[in-house]
């Protein structure tokens, strides 16, 4: 078999003869590659149908100069086309080599059943199946997040199973490690809201309340919306793409087999650590924010650092910075819920862990708006 | 067969996912030092089989009794205490990749016993001697060979003397001297531990040399259709499927 892409493209060419009135006798010659120029099969199919009562079909590769598997699958079709008209199919005049694989390709029969048919199913099936995916996901969740919460029972009776020194880890890649984007994203977010504040505070001579405005934004809702989106973004999907990982490697399996619960081994130990780092990183990102705005009150507004630092200082309330750190806490227990469910979850490929990253982020930052809605509206009421 | 004899028994477990089915009405039993062989060709159920034997996957009939005890009806807290005398060698090693070899192995020694740490390290050093790694403690699994890593994956499968071993494809990967001492190492798992092992391969060699009670799994028909000693099987088993399978075609003449 001969056939390589450099190779100028040559030309094939195809007769049919009847050396008998029952026989076709197809004489293959020229270049039978790939690459090379080839008559259409519906060409010999015509010659053939055209004549009446034929039953043999015969070859004569003699002249044939190079051949690979364009030649195989045409004369594959020829014969099934023959077949199907009843005729009988004489190989003798192919070469060995092809007549090997004529053979093997069509040694073992198509297993029945193995095909898959792709119908499309019509639009209200799939608006059904798709809700009851949805639920089904819903469900899931549900029970991850009680499964999450029997083994924080486990771990106040001091009895879950994990390394001490994988939670030091943890506690250092979530909070230490973040503080540098946190620092930037937090400073610049106050100066944002300081800049649109300004603008409007200014038409009515206003401009010192911006102070009031940023404060009371960055401690109540701000710093600990942005800063659970950023650890979403960074540790909840670096915590699914791990879990995922993992489930891809057996390694849960593993654990299971032990008799180790992969919830208090592997998903306690991240809940904890976002838990406790995140209160401190948004207060830390509650101070930057501030400092943010204060920057663009001085530079821009000409407001005196020593007013700005007053007016904040009396706007600000305790149950508004404990409010933003409540809502933290909860944040970050969503952020460690979602990157996990969604490792665990992980099919066994490559791709799979990259939608489990992609689903985890998503499903936080779903999760963290509905959570600040609702504690929005409970704290509105209860305090 | 004493009654004390009977390691294992499988009764009627029907596997599936969902409504697709994987193999129903499997019965057979495992001996107390038996190395049984689960084979079949691929595609039959063999390492789903070893899921429902290890908990990985509850049957979706039948019962699996381990010394008399049905695992899948017993309460989360027996299970686990059963899962205990399990040691797992998973195909690829499974070695949890964040930690090192020495970590891997002492995990379930520092969970599930009060040994201290210098003891620890001394049987995890036993250990990973035995299967031929003394002095890799400090590596990770990334840094080792993929034969390296399933033998680490054994010392860690040996850390807490198992009563039963379970192996799924142990020679997988493994060349020809490596698979030998893989098993001659299993024989000596069983004749001085008095370990129970179970393995899932179709290696034909590591078969008849290890192997002293099996079952065969057919993917056509989804059912065992056969079982007992290999070697037996290979001479006078009344199915030829099974005896073409053990001979490697050569019974009916044709490869493959």
């Amino acid at each position: 078999m001969h056939g390589t892409t450099e190779e100028p493209r040559g030309r094939a060419e195809l007769r049919c003869s009847h050396p008998t009135a029952e026989t076709v006798l197809v004489e293959l010659s020229g270049s039978w590659r790939l690459q090379d120029e080839v008559p259409a099969l519906t060409d010999v199919e015509q010659q053939i149908e055209a004549t009446p009562r034929l039953q043999r079909l015969t070859f004569d590769t003699t002249g044939l100069t190079a051949w690979d598997s364009g030649l195989v699958t045409f004369l594959l079709e020829l014969m099934a086309f023959g077949a199907q008209r009843q005729m009988v199919v004489a190989q003798e005049g192919l070469p060995e080599g092809l007549r090997r694989l004529l053979h093997l390709a069509t040694a073992v029969p198509e297993r029945q059943g193995a095909r898959r048919e792709t119908i499309r199913a019509p639009f209200l099936d799939r608006v059904g199946q798709e809700t009851l995916a949805l639920i089904a996901a819903v469900g899931d969740l549900l029970g991850f997040i009680g499964e999450a919460m029997l083994a924080l029972v486990k771990l106040c009776r001091g009895q879950a199973r994990f390394r001490p020194v994988e939670l030091i880890m943890l506690i250092q890649e979530c909070g230490v490690q973040a503080l540098p984007i946190v620092t930037l994203i937090c400073f610049l977010v106050g100066a944002i809201l300081a800049f649109i504040g300004a603008v409007q505070l200014a038409m009515f001579g206003a401009q010192i309340y911006v102070a009031n405005l940023v404060g009371m934004a960055m401690t109540l809702e701000m710093g600990a919306m942005m800063t659970a989106i950023i650890m979403a973004g960074r540790t909840g999907a670096a915590f699914a793409a791990q879990l995922g990982t993992m489930t891809v490697n057996e390694e849960i399996d593993a654990l299971t087999t032990l008799g180790l619960s992969p919830m208090e081994f592997l998903v306690v130990p991240r809940m904890l650590a976002l838990v406790t780092m995140m209160p401190l990183l948004t207060l830390y990102g509650d101070l930057l924010g501030i400092l943010g705005g204060g920057l663009i009150g001085v530079t821009v507004l000409g407001i005196s650092p020593v007013e700005y630092f007053q007016q904040t200082r009396a706007a600000l309330t305790l149950s508004a910075c404990a409010q933003g750190l409540i809502k933290s806490a909860v944040y970050g227990m969503l952020v460690a819920l979602a990157g996990c469910l969604r490792g665990m979850q992980c099919g066994r490929s490559a791709a799979a862990v990259g939608q489990a990253t992609t689903s985890a982020v998503v499903t936080s930052i779903v999760c963290i708006i509905l959570a600040s809605a609702i504690l929005t509206v409970i704290f509105f009421r209860v305090w | 067969m004493t009654p004390a004899d009977v390691h294992i028994t499988v009764n009627h477990l029907t596997m599936a996912y969902g409504s697709f089915i994987i193999q129903r009405d499997l019965t057979f039993t495992v001996q107390r030092g038996d190395i049984f062989i689960i084979m079949g060709g691929s595609g039959c159920g063999k390492s789903t089989l070893l899921r429902h034997l290890i908990g990985l996957k509850p049957p979706t009939q039948g019962e699996v009794r381990i010394d008399g005890e049905s695992f899948w009806e017993a309460s989360p807290e027996a299970q686990d205490r059963l899962k205990r005398r399990f040691g797992v060698l998973f195909q690829s090693g499974a070695l949890w990749s964040s930690m090192t070899l020495a970590e891997n192995v002492a995990l379930a020694l520092e969970q599930y016993t009060a040994l201290s740490a210098a003891r620890i390290r001394q049987q995890v050093a036993l250990k990973l001697a035995l299967v031929g790694l003394a002095g890799f403690e400090d590596y990770y699994p990334s840094q080792i060979s993929g034969g390296m890593q399933k033998r680490a994956g054994l010392a860690r499968a040996m850390a807490l003397d198992p009563d039963i071993l379970f192996f799924d494809e142990p020679s997988a990967g493994l060349d020809p001297i490596s698979s030998r001492l893989l098993d001659e190492l299993i024989l000596e798992l069983r004749d001085s531990l008095g370990a129970t092992v179970v393995v899932v391969t179709h290696e034909l060699a590591s078969i008849f040399t290890i192997g002293n009670n099996s079952v065969f799994l057919d993917a056509d028909s989804k059912t065992m259709i056969a079982s007992g000693d290999p070697k037996h099987l290979r001479d006078a088993c009344p199915d030829p499927k099974v005896r073409t399978f053990l001979t490697r075609g050569d019974v009916s003449g044709k490869t493959a």
